[in-house]
């Protein structure tokens, strides 16, 4: 007998869970099925919706004012702006420490590399260090931590013509942390406020921190520091740290481990819990049955093929990076329905010669119809009862147009909230 | 000798800076101009084989006792640069018995120690090896690291006073009458090390004899002053692969062919090569047909190379010389031998001999027979010393593992620091500064990377190759903009970030050979990690046109209440719990 659920959602990234969450709340009986940590570990933790046009004008003041003239096969527009705009109120009800929903318009943020990117919702922990804010920064970075270099974060603001002064300044973190101690590692000490040797006398170390960078504060109003403030207790390190230095506190988001990225997972999958979502992870979907529609998937655990059946499904699996979409030397594919994915037929034209070229792997996944089914070579749709969300979705260049967890929660959102109304 | 007579060596490949240590440790005042970093040309280019001779025992066998001969020499003075992997050459059923006793005998003859093993020992050996291959013969072949060994040259013969200019091009030779002076020198970046951004100037060198040894362009030097240097520029292929799938040099035991070997290289295996004449060494067509082939071919010695991943592929060409007499249509016949051209006996133009041809493993034979000419021409009598004493970091090398804890680093990556940097390591490595990984695919920390940074310069191409940082899995995506960020400081901002900018770009263009399965995901990662988290494809910094109008985008404003952080330090979530 096969697991049965209404709606069964396969791959638990942010399309994912948005499609779990949607289901659940339209009152469908819903369940997800995801295999390893989504691409939220590599990616930032911002929210964009749209900050580019394909045509790379921008960066856009507002994003809903460009979807219009997006592309027909771009998934905003399969969706359509009203839809837009329905997901990110769910995302903001499920995520309330995140921040921008107060209006339209983009935010600008400082990056890691010290460059400014739109964006749209930013967490809580980001929020005071928005570029458009005339405050004046000091950046902090970490002798050992070689991802953040603040003074060159700082020079490259100023040349990017923030309007606040920027500064930056490399402390060595108090007590001994080795010098290839992992993000986690200062997260996990600060979290619990961990004794550290200073001098030879043992402090706890957001007490420690805040003396070191109150030595270089020269009357800026906010710090900024790499995202490694913790993890379960980030916000309360943020204020304790606020309070020692009379400053505002926030942090700079990072690449892979990414905290903010992994704080807004769990707090997803936290909020499907609370949704009364069934939830499994940790094994992948191997195969399928069904002719022109999907009657049940396998989930291969310990070496077993587990059937899972519903009614409606959803394909979340993300694109290249998640694994959602694979290539080989021949062709580019969808592994788990064998859905469609257009692409041409000589890999070099897969991409351009510049490393930021238009190139075309980046919109590489399947394309769909107005009710985001993937569609076959011939148009025909692949599977009456299947639709695709997020990354797994071609037509788009997210990371040119900084729209990737915005395209991922709109089609989320609308593949699982139609999934659930064909249950009705 | 009043004062020693001025030698000017162009080009900076293996053969260059071995001419110029050769010449400066016998007391020659030495300059070598490099138009580009140290190994710009094909010596960085090169698949990394430290030839046994084996491969050249039946067809060019005084080619093959050369061979043999040096690679005993490097592996007592360059020790750091050199894995002794051991090289197999496999015969697979269908590849004639006949030919692989010419080899066994060849090898004899030559001197090249050469053992024949049987199909399941060739397999013990070499695990991923086909099941039906017949048999092999095992010789003494190597892996030698290119990059390291030339830099190891310069600094050497920095050390014994020699000036070492790079990114600084010969434009013209400063000829008077029917003798070479001098050089024209155009330097990108002023005199010294390399700088984004400096100005750089031209330049009159007066020399008292000059070496060309810019190998696929020795013709365009030639031309400089009237002379042909009949160079036939041939291309090759390099595939490389994601990890080690072999520890031994593995050839085809066949007669010349296309895609016959695999050559493990740190932690990567190389696949080669093709052999396909070009008219230009620097522009030429880097074809898809050429990586299917060594990949398909390759995989009848060594199966699962068929569905590995591959990281990137690269294209060398050879500065084949063919005397004008010889006239072979097929670049595979031309001679791989080196030949000395003096343009006096020649040409009738004193001053100058052209070195061509020739190979990586051979280049400090060749650098001593040239520099044994240019000292007869000035009557100078000093004995080679370049096969005796060890490069500067092989000295000692045996004690050197017992390093690694006294520099707290962990192994792998104390290990590969420590070898990667021969007996140098102590002087590198012995900061009291925290010494973070900077590089995590190949392990190279920054006391690493700011030692390539003082020899180099800041040009990160520069740093790469003297460390190996970027060039693994990840291909930068990850560490390039470290990279920049431990240049920031001694250089400001803006040369940072066009440093930058040039690494990125150089690491995405071997990138594009490899552009399917694993890798294919990993460019879109590294795309995703430079173009989307930190927004480098739209960088205000670097925006033509107006500025960002910072003043229209959300500033938090309408901040509804008290934000929930200070709610939570009231909760007592200082704590944690
Ligand atoms: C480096 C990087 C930085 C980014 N930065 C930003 C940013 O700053 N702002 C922004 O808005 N967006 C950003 N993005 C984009 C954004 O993170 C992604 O677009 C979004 O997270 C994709 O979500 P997804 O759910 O479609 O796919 P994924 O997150 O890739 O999730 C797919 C899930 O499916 C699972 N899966 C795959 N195959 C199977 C199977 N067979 N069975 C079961 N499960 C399976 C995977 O394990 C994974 O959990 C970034 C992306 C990257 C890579
Ligand atoms: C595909 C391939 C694989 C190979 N594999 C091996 C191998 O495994 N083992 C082995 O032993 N050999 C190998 N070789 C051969 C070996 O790489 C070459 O013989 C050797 O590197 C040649 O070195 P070089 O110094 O003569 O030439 P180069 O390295 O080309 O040096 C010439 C230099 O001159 C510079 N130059 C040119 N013009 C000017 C100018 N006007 N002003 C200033 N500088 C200038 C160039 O920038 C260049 O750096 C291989 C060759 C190829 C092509």
């Amino acid at each position: 007998m096969a697991i049965e659920s209404e709606v069964l959602v396969v791959g638990g990234g942010l399309a994912g869970l948005t499609a779990t969450l949607a289901a659940a709340r339209a009152g469908a009986d819903a369940r997800l099925l995801s295999y390893k940590q989504s691409t939220l570990r590599n990616a930032s933790g911002l929210v964009d919706i749209l900050g580019y046009t394909p045509e790379g004008d921008g960066p856009l003041v507002d994003p809903y004012d460009a979807i219009a003239d997006l592309p027909d096969e771009h998934p905003y527009r399969t969706v359509g702006v009203p839809t837009v705009r329905e997901a990110m109120a769910l995302f903001d009800d499920a995520v309330p420490w995140y921040r921008g929903g107060h209006t339209d318009r983009n935010a600008l943020l400082p990056t890691h590399g010290g460059s400014v990117k739109p964006t749209a919702r930013y967490p809580e922990g980001a929020s005071a260090g928005l570029a458009s804010d005339d405050r004046d920064v000091l950046l902090v970075g970490f002798e050992s931590l070689v991802d953040f270099d603040a003074p060159q974060a700082a020079a490259h603001l100023r040349a990017a013509g923030v309007p606040f002064d920027a500064r930056g300044v490399t402390i060595r973190f108090p007590g001994d942390l080795r010098a290839d101690a992992t993000v986690t590692r200062y997260a996990k000490l600060l979290d619990t406020d961990g004794e550290v040797t200073v001098r030879g006398q043992a402090r706890p170390v957001r007490d420690a921190l805040a003396e070191r960078v109150n030595t270089q504060l020269h009357g800026e109003e906010r710090v900024g520091f790499p995202a490694v403030l913790g993890d379960d207790d980030a916000p309360g390190i943020r204020a304790a740290l606020g309070d020692r230095l009379g400053a505002e506190v926030f942090e700079v988001p990072m690449g892979p481990p990414s905290l903010p990225g992994l704080r807004l997972e769990d707090r997803l999958f936290a909020a499907l819990d609370a949704a009364g979502a069934s939830i499994e992870t940790g094994n992948p979907v191997v195969d399928y049955d069904g002719d022109g529609r999907v009657e049940r998937v396998y989930v291969e655990r310990n070496g077993a093929r587990i059937p899972n059946a519903a009614d409606q499904y959803v394909l979340a699996t993300g694109g290249l990076v998640g694994k959602g979409v694979e290539s080989d030397r021949e062709g580019v594919s969808e592994p788990v329905f064998g859905c469609h994915v257009p692409h041409p037929d000589d890999r070099y034209d897969w991409f351009e010669t510049d490393a930021f070229g238009d190139h075309p792997f980046a919109r590489f996944g399947v394309s769909t119809d107005d009710d985001l089914r993937p569609t076959r070579a011939d148009g025909g749709t692949e599977f009456d009862n299947l639709r695709a969300a997020g990354s797994v979705l071609g037509g788009y260049d997210f990371a040119a147009e900084k729209s990737g967890s915005g395209v991922s929660i709109a089609t989320g959102y609308a593949a699982g909230r139609a999934a659930a109304e064909e249950v009705r | 000798m009043a004062s020693a007579p001025h030698v000017v060596i162009i080009g900076g490949g293996s053969t260059g800076a071995g001419i110029a240590r050769d010449l400066s440790m016998r007391g020659l005042d030495v300059t070598l101009l490099e138009q580009g970093n140290l190994t710009h040309g094909t010596t960085g280019r090169m698949h990394g084989l430290l030839h046994s001779g084996g491969r050249y025992a039946v067809s060019d066998q005084k080619s093959a006792a050369e061979c043999i001969e040096e690679n005993r020499v490097l592996r007592r003075i360059a020790s750091h640069c050199v894995e002794m992997t051991g090289g197999l050459f496999v015969k697979r059923p269908e590849d004639s018995e006949e030919y692989f006793e010419e080899k066994l005998r060849g090898c004899e003859a030559c001197g090249i120690p050469a053992e024949v093993v049987s199909g399941s020992e060739a397999r013990a050996m070499e695990p991923h090896l086909a099941e039906d291959i017949d048999k092999a013969i095992s010789v003494p072949d190597g892996a030698v690291d290119p990059f390291r060994l030339v830099v190891a040259n310069a600094a050497s013969a920095s050390e014994h006073g020699a000036r070492i200019e790079t990114h600084s091009t010969v434009t013209d030779l400063l000829v008077d009458g029917d003798e070479v002076v001098g050089v024209e020198v155009d330097h990108a970046s002023g005199a010294g090390r390399h700088v984004h951004g400096v100005e750089g100037g031209t330049e009159e060198i007066r020399a008292d004899y000059v070496v060309n040894a810019t190998g696929a362009w020795a013709g365009r030097i030639g031309e400089m002053a009237g002379v042909d240097v009949e160079v036939r520029p041939s291309k090759g292929v390099m595939t490389i692969m994601n990890t080690r799938q072999v520890d031994t040099v593995i050839n085809r035991c066949r007669p010349k062919g296309d895609a016959d070997i695999v050559v493990p290289h740190e932690t990567t295996a190389i696949l080669g090569t093709t052999d396909e004449e070009v008219e230009d060494p620097e522009d030429y067509p880097e074809e898809e047909w050429e990586v299917d082939l060594v990949i398909d071919t390759l995989s009848e010695l060594v199966p699962m190379l068929a569905d590995a991943r591959t990281i990137r592929s690269f294209w060398g060409v050879r500065p084949l010389y063919e005397p004008p007499d010889v006239g072979s249509t097929d670049p595979t016949d031309i001679t791989r031998d080196y030949f000395l051209l003096d343009h006096e006996e020649r040409d009738d133009l004193r001053g100058m001999t052209s070195i061509v041809g020739g190979k990586f493993t051979t280049y400090r034979m060749m650098g001593e027979e040239i520099s044994d000419h240019v000292c007869d021409q000035f009557g100078v009598d000093a004995d080679c010393r370049t096969a005796e004493v060890p490069l500067p970091g092989s000295e000692d090398f045996s004690v050197l593992r017992d390093y690694m804890d006294e520099f707290g680093l962990r192994s792998p990556v104390g290990r590969r620091s420590v070898e990667r940097l021969g007996s140098r390591a102590d002087e590198v490595l012995k900061t009291t500064d925290p010494n973070p990984v900077v590089c995590t695919c190949e392990g190279v920390t920054r006391a690493e990377v700011q030692d390539a940074i003082e020899g180099s310069g800041s040009n990160l191409n520069a740093v790469r190759i003297r460390t190996r940082a970027s060039m693994g899995n990840c291909q930068g995506g990850f560490c390039c903009h470290r990279l920049a960020s431990e240049l920031h400081g001694e250089y400001d901002e803006a040369t940072t970030r066009a440093a930058w900018n040039e690494l990125l770009e150089e690491r995405w263009k071997g990138q594009r050979h490899a552009l399917w399965g694993e890798q294919l995901s990993q460019a879109m990662l590294n795309y995703a990690l430079h173009a989307t988290t930190q927004n480098r494809d739209h960088d205000p910094a670097e925006r033509d046109g107006p500025p960002v109008d910072f003043g229209a985008f959300d500033d938090g404003a309408t901040p509804t209440d008290d934000p929930p952080t200070r709610d939570a330090v009231a909760d007592g979530g200082r704590d944690g719990d």
